[in-house]
C-alpha cells in the first residue's frame, strides 16, 4: 500500500522537467514537502519508533523505488538517518537528513572539527547522522559550512562540510552509517536496473532495424537476459545487505554491497549498450538510470575498501573455515 | 515490471542449523583422506560406498514420502545436504542424477509399482542412474530426438543412440527420452520417457567417450532393438516432452550451478595464506560477494520449491550467472598465483587448478547450455 502511495507520488510530481532542474542544482523543495507529508522520512521505524512497522519485504520495496523513480532527493539517507538516530536514542531529523562517517575529525572538549568529503546534498540537510569512532553525533545545519562543492557522476550536490561544532547530541553508535548507507544505495541500485531493464524491453521491442525489431535478435535476447540476471544479483544483494545490517553483522554488508555495486556496472553498460546513440543522450530517460547508477555504486565506502574488508576475513577464515563463512553471510 | 521475482528465503529454522551442525561432521568422517584433487573432481566423483552411508543415514530422498523410503523434510533441507556436499567436495556422482531429477520424476510421473520399486532404493544410496537425453544430432535441440520405441506387446523395442551419459557404464538405470511414434520432424509430439536397465537389457551396448582431461566420464548408449518391457514406461505416452521439461527443471535448480569449482578457492585461499596482499584482499572480497548472492538466489530457488512454486526462470538465470561465477575462477586464480596446471602434480593447487581448468567448460553446457538458457530468460521476459 505504501508503495502504490509512493509511485502515484513520483508519477505526479516528479516530471522529466524536475530531474533536469535536479541536476542544474535546484532542490526540488516541494516534492520534498510531500515526502515529508507521506512520512516517508520515518519508513524504516518501528512503530513505538514512531515509524510504520514495514516488514523487510516492504521496507525494500519501498526503497527499491527510490531507485527505480531516479528520486533527486536525499529520501534515503534521511530515512537511513532516522533508523540511525532512533536506535541511538537521539532526536530524529525534522528535514532531510544525511549519513557520514569520519574518523579523523577533531573532538576537543566539547568541540567537533574537521572536514566531511562529499556528503550527498550536504547544502541541504537538517542535520547529519555522524559517526566518529564509536560516537554518533546528531550534527545540526549550523554545525557546519560548505568548504567545497561537489558533483555526483548525475549532477546532485556532494559537497564537502567543515564541521565546526559544540557537541550537544551524541549517543554510542549503534551501527556504522556506511554500513546503513551502502545497504540503501544497495536497494536503489537494483531499483534503477529494474527501470533500466523496462527500458531497455521497451527500446528493443519498438526500435526497429534491418526490419525486424531489435528483440528479434537472438544476439539482442541474451544481452537482456543478462540484464536480468544483473538485477536479480542486485536485488538479491540488497536483501542480503538489509538483513545482514539487521544483525549487525558488517561482512555481509559488504557482500550485499559489493555485488550490487557490481551489477550497477554491468547493468548500465549492458542498457546503454541496447540503446545505442539515443541513450548516450539526455533526450532518453535512460540517462537518469545509468549516471545515477554511476554513482550510487562509489558511495558510501569504495568497493575497494568493502572488497578489503571481506576478503581479509575470507583468508582469515583459511581453506577450511571459507565456505562455513560463506554460509553465516 | 519486467524484474523475475526471486522471494526472499526464510531465516534458517532450528531444525535447519541442527541438520548443517550434524551433516558436516557426518562429511568430516566420511571424507577424512580424501585429497584436495579428489575433493574438486565434485559431483563427478562416483563412490557407491559413500552413497550408501548417504542413504543409510537418512540424507537421501529427503522431500519424499516416507512411505517410498523418502524422509519428508522440507527443500532447505535437501537445500543444506545438497550445498554441504558440493562444498566438502563428496563424491555423490552415484547418487547425484537419481536424488536430484530420477527420483523426483519417478515420484512425479511413474506408476505406484514403479515409485515403490525404484524410489526405497534410490533413497537407500543403491540404485544410480544417468540421464538419457542427448543424441549425435540432437543436443541442445531435444525436440529432434531420433531414438526410436516401438510397441510389441508387452515390450518396446528401441533404437538409437544416447552420447554425452555421464556414468552409463557404472550406473543402473537412466530414463530414456525417446519417440515412441512419428518422426523428429513431430517435434515435441509422440515423445515419451523409458526406464531403461542399464545392466541387463539385451541390444545395448555401451561404450566409453574419453573427455579433453583423458578421464572417462561420458559414454555412448547405443541401443539396437533393445527390449525393455513396457511396464518401464514412464508417465503417459506420448508426454515425454512435457515430462523431460520438467526433469531439467529439477535439473538446473541446484547450488551445483556455482560451486563446481569451490576446491580451487579453497586452496587459493590455503595458498594466499600468510601472504595475502591488498590485491589478494580485494579479489577475494569480490569473489566472496558474489557467491554469497547466488546462494542467497539459489536459496530463493528452494524457497520456490517448498511453495511447489514454478522456479524454472529462476533457476535459469541462478545456472546462467552461476556457471560465469564458476567458469571466471581460473582466471581470477591466475592474476594472483603464478602456477602452471599440471594434472599428474603431488601438490595440491597443481593439480586443482589444472582438474578445473579442463572442467570448466563444461559447466555452461551441461543441463542446458548458456545459449538455451538465456534463450528461456528472454522468453520469461516477454520478448518472444
Amino acid at each position: 500500500m505504501l508503495a502504490e502511495m509512493i509511485q502515484r507520488l513520483f508519477e505526479r510530481s516528479l516530471d522529466d522537467k524536475a530531474q533536469t532542474r535536479a541536476k542544474d542544482g535546484e532542490w526540488l523543495g516541494d516534492l520534498w514537502g510531500e515526502v515529508a507529508e507521506m512520512g516517508l522520512p520515518l519508513a524504516l521505524l518501528s512503530e513505538d519508533q514512531g515509524g510504520f512497522g514495514l516488514s523487510p519485504a516492504e521496507q525494500g520495496e519501498a526503497l527499491r523505488l527510490m531507485g527505480l523513480y531516479a528520486v533527486p532527493l536525499p529520501v534515503v539517507e534521511t530515512m537511513g538517518a532516522n533508523r540511525l538516530l532512533a536506535k541511538a536514542g537521539l532526536a530524529l531529523a525534522d528535514g532531510p537528513a544525511g549519513l557520514a562517517r569520519a574518523d579523523d575529525l577533531a573532538v576537543s572538549g566539547s568541540k567537533l572539527t574537521g572536514t566531511i568529503a562529499r556528503v550527498a546534498w550536504g547544502d541541504s540537510l537538517d542535520c547529519l547522522a555522524l559517526a566518529v569512532g564509536d560516537t554518533l553525533y546528531r550534527v545540526p545545519r549550523a554545525g557546519w559550512t560548505i568548504a567545497e562543492p561537489g558533483t555526483s557522476a548525475n549532477f546532485h550536490p556532494r559537497p564537502t562540510l567543515r564541521i565546526d561544532w559544540a557537541i550537544d547530541a551524541s549517543a554510542p553508535l549503534p551501527h556504522c552509517p556506511l554500513a546503513e548507507g551502502a545497504t540503501l544505495r544497495a536497494f536503489q541500485i537494483a531499483g534503477a536496473l529494474e527501470a533500466a531493464l523496462d527500458m531497455t524491453l521497451d527500446h528493443t521491442a519498438t526500435r526497429v532495424q534491418f526490419g525486424k525489431p531489435l528483440q528479434k535478435n537472438q544476439v539482442v535476447q541474451h544481452e537482456l537476459a543478462k540484464l536480468a540476471g544483473e538485477l536479480a544479483c542486485a536485488t538479491a544483494a540488497a536483501d542480503l545487505a538489509a538483513e545482514a545490517l539487521e544483525r549487525a553483522d558488517v561482512l555481509g554488508v559488504a557482500a550485499g554491497t559489493l555485488r550490487a555495486r557490481e551489477a550497477a556496472g554491468a547493468g548500465a553498460s549492458i542498457a546503454a549498450q541496447m540503446h545505442g546513440a539515443i541513450g548516450f543522450t539526455r533526450e532518453h530517460r535512460l540517462h537518469l538510470y545509468t549516471t545515477a547508477l554511476w554513482t550510487w555504486r562509489d558511495e558510501f565506502g569504495g568497493q575497494v575498501g568493502w572488497a578489503k574488508l571481506l576478503g581479509a576475513a575470507a583468508l582469515e577464515a583459511g581453506g577450511a573455515g571459507f565456505w562455513p563463512m560463506v554460509t553465516e553471510l | 515490471m519486467s524484474a523475475i521475482p526471486f522471494p526472499a528465503p526464510p531465516a534458517d529454522s532450528a531444525e535447519v542449523l541442527a541438520l548443517r551442525t550434524e551433516f558436516r561432521a557426518f562429511l568430516a568422517r566420511q571424507l577424512e583422506g580424501r585429497t584436495p584433487r579428489q575433493r574438486s573432481d565434485n559431483w563427478y566423483g562416483y563412490d557407491r560406498a559413500f552413497s550408501r552411508a548417504m542413504g543409510q543415514a537418512g540424507y537421501l530422498g529427503m522431500t519424499w514420502p516416507k512411505q517410498y523410503g523418502g524422509h519428508e523434510r522440507s527443500a532447505f533441507e535437501r537445500a543444506v545436504v545438497v550445498e554441504e556436499c558440493l562444498a566438502a567436495g563428496a563424491p555423490v556422482g552415484a547418487h547425484w542424477i537419481a536424488d536430484r531429477q530420477s527420483g523426483p520424476s519417478i515420484l512425479k510421473f511413474g506408476t505406484e509399482e514403479q515409485r515403490q520399486s525404484f524410489l526405497p532404493r534410490i533413497a537407500a544410496g543403491e540404485l544410480s542412474f544417468g540421464i538419457g537425453m542427448s543424441e549425435p544430432d540432437s543436443g541442445s535441440d531435444l525436440a529432434a530426438t531420433r531414438t526410436k520405441a516401438v510397441r510389441d506387446g508387452d515390450v518396446y523395442r528401441v533404437t538409437g543412440t544416447k552420447v554425452w551419459t555421464s556414468f552409463a557404464h557404472e550406473a543402473d538405470f537412466a530414463i530414456l527420452f525417446c519417440r515412441t511414434s512419428g518422426t523428429p520432424a513431430d517435434r515435441h509430439n509422440g515423445t515419451s520417457q523409458l526406464l531403461l536397465d542399464l545392466k541387463h537389457t539385451p541390444g545395448l551396448t555401451i561404450k566409453p567417450i574419453i573427455d579433453h582431461a583423458g578421464q572417462h566420464h561420458f559414454n555412448e548408449m547405443h541401443l539396437e532393438e533393445a527390449v525393455v518391457p513396457a511396464s518401464m514406461l514412464l508417465g503417459e505416452e506420448g508426454q515425454g516432452w512435457d515430462q523431460v521439461m520438467s526433469e531439467l527443471a529439477f535439473e538446473r535448480s541446484g547450488p551445483e550451478r556455482f560451486l563446481s569449482s569451490i576446491e580451487l578457492l579453497v586452496q587459493l585461499i590455503e595458498v594466499l595464506k600468510g601472504r595475502d596482499s591488498e590485491a589478494a584482499q580485494i579479489t577475494l572480497g569480490r569473489v566472496t560477494a558474489r557467491l554469497a548472492v547466488l546462494r542467497r538466489l539459489s536459496r530463493s530457488v528452494a524457497a520456490m520449491l517448498q511453495e511447489k512454486q514454478n522456479a524454472g526462470l529462476q533457476a535459469a538465470i541462478v545456472k546462467d550467472v552461476g556457471a560465469l561465477f564458476e567458469q571466471g575462477l581460473p582466471d581470477i586464480a591466475r592474476e594472483l598465483v603464478d602456477q602452471e596446471p599440471d594434472p599428474r602434480a603431488a601438490g595440491a593447487y597443481a593439480s586443482v587448478l589444472a582438474n578445473i581448468v579442463h572442467n570448466a567448460p563444461s559447466w555452461s553446457l551441461r543441463g542446458g547450455t548458456r545459449e538455451i538458457l538465456r534463450g528461456i530468460i528472454a522468453r520469461g521476459l516477454g520478448t518472444r
